[in-house]
């Protein structure tokens, strides 16, 4: 059982790699436009990346786009 | 990078004020590079815009990210300093992150997409107002008390030979092992419903299973993110504490709190998503 004292980030408190991750991977906002790299690129790629995280899904089938589980 | 052709680089939307100069005086996100508010000149008082720097256009091309995405310590100081951009205005503003490495050619091709998407940004950075992400996450602690093969000597009854001794064994330890994996996914169903109570919305995350996940800290069974009022958010860290404590064998931590990444497109129905799958550990 283990909870940060406090509840605002500490200076110089490294997050988790793993948590982080889960996060920018997955998280924020995809905005469409005049993108350098498509998203749907980034999905790609991030197939393997994931794979580093958590186990590959058995189906095999890519993470949805919007990062929703 | 003044002459060289840079990129511009989006970490998030926020609406910007006089006391967030002071924040983004100093601050640098990925290649270094100082961080700045890009609007329009024309932006109504109250509008959201992109927090954005420059970077080279040759290290951030389609082709050089292709192979860089998949070198984790690039991908390590870009995320954090991905993070450290959008952690340093969340202490003093509402703030909507966008994926990581969302690129535009320049400022002007950044400013259009901006107008586009401003309403949508509007009314997302309203709905995130006042509420934080936090991480809930449930661990299966490593049980020293199963017995292993060649523990059996303890178990009082005397074998009758080595390779039945052995397979007795081996068949407690399995079953023990089993109680205790249908114990975590009950405790992990216990620990998602407490938080969910205090969530806003919650989002369930792959659990972490792969190499960057702490294995010592045992075996990752729940990895929720919920998105907590700020009126609500120590009694949602009391009664996560609170359930963590009457479950043995269980370790429960609460991450954050984090900028509302997992949050950025949010589930059309209040909480909790019922399409992901149930908490608790793999078959």
């Amino acid at each position: 059982m283990t909870l940060p004292e406090r509840d605002s980030p500490l200076p110089g408190r490294q997050v988790a790699l793993v948590d982080l991750l889960d996060r920018l991977l997955a998280g924020g906002v995809v905005i469409t436009g005049d993108l350098v790299l498509s998203i749907a690129d980034i999905d790609l790629v991030r197939i393997s990346l994931r794979a580093l995280i958590t186990s590959v899904d058995g189906s095999g089938a890519p993470l949805p786009r919007d990062g929703r589980p | 990078m003044n002459d060289e052709p840079a990129l511009t680089y989006v970490y998030a939307a926020a609406v910007p004020a006089p006391r967030l100069d002071a924040v983004l005086r100093g601050l640098h996100g990925v290649e270094d590079a100082p961080v700045a508010f890009l609007a329009p000149h024309d932006a109504a008082p109250g509008a959201p815009a992109f927090l954005t720097s420059r970077v080279p256009a040759d290290r951030w091309s389609e082709e050089a990210l292709r192979a860089r995405f998949e070198d984790l310590d690039w991908l390590e100081g870009t995320a954090r300093a991905h993070h450290r951009v959008i952690e340093a205005l969340t202490a003093h503003t509402t703030v909507l992150p966008l994926r990581m490495a969302t690129l535009y050619r320049d400022d002007d091709r950044a400013l259009a997409a901006l107008r586009e998407q401003r309403p949508a940004l509007a009314e997302r950075l309203a709905l995130l107002a006042h509420h934080t992400e936090y991480g809930v996450k449930a661990y299966v602690t490593p049980d020293p008390g199963t017995p292993g093969p060649g523990a059996d000597d303890a178990a009082g009854t005397a074998p009758r030979s080595p390779g039945k001794a052995y397979l007795q064994a081996r068949r407690a330890q399995h079953h023990a092992r089993e109680d205790r994996y249908r114990q975590a996914g009950v405790a992990a169903e216990r620990i998602a419903a407490v938080a969910a109570r205090y969530a806003a919305h919650v989002v369930r995350h792959p659990v972490q299973t792969g190499p960057l996940s702490d294995g010592g800290a045992g075996e990752n069974v729940l990895n929720d993110a919920c998105l907590v009022a700020d009126d609500q958010a120590d009694a949602f860290r009391v009664a996560v504490r609170e359930v963590g404590r009457d479950l043995p064998g269980v370790r429960v931590e609460v991450t954050g709190p984090w900028a509302p990444y997992s949050f950025a497109t949010l589930p059309a129905p209040p909480a909790p998503t019922g399409t992901a799958d149930p908490p608790g550990p793999r078959p």
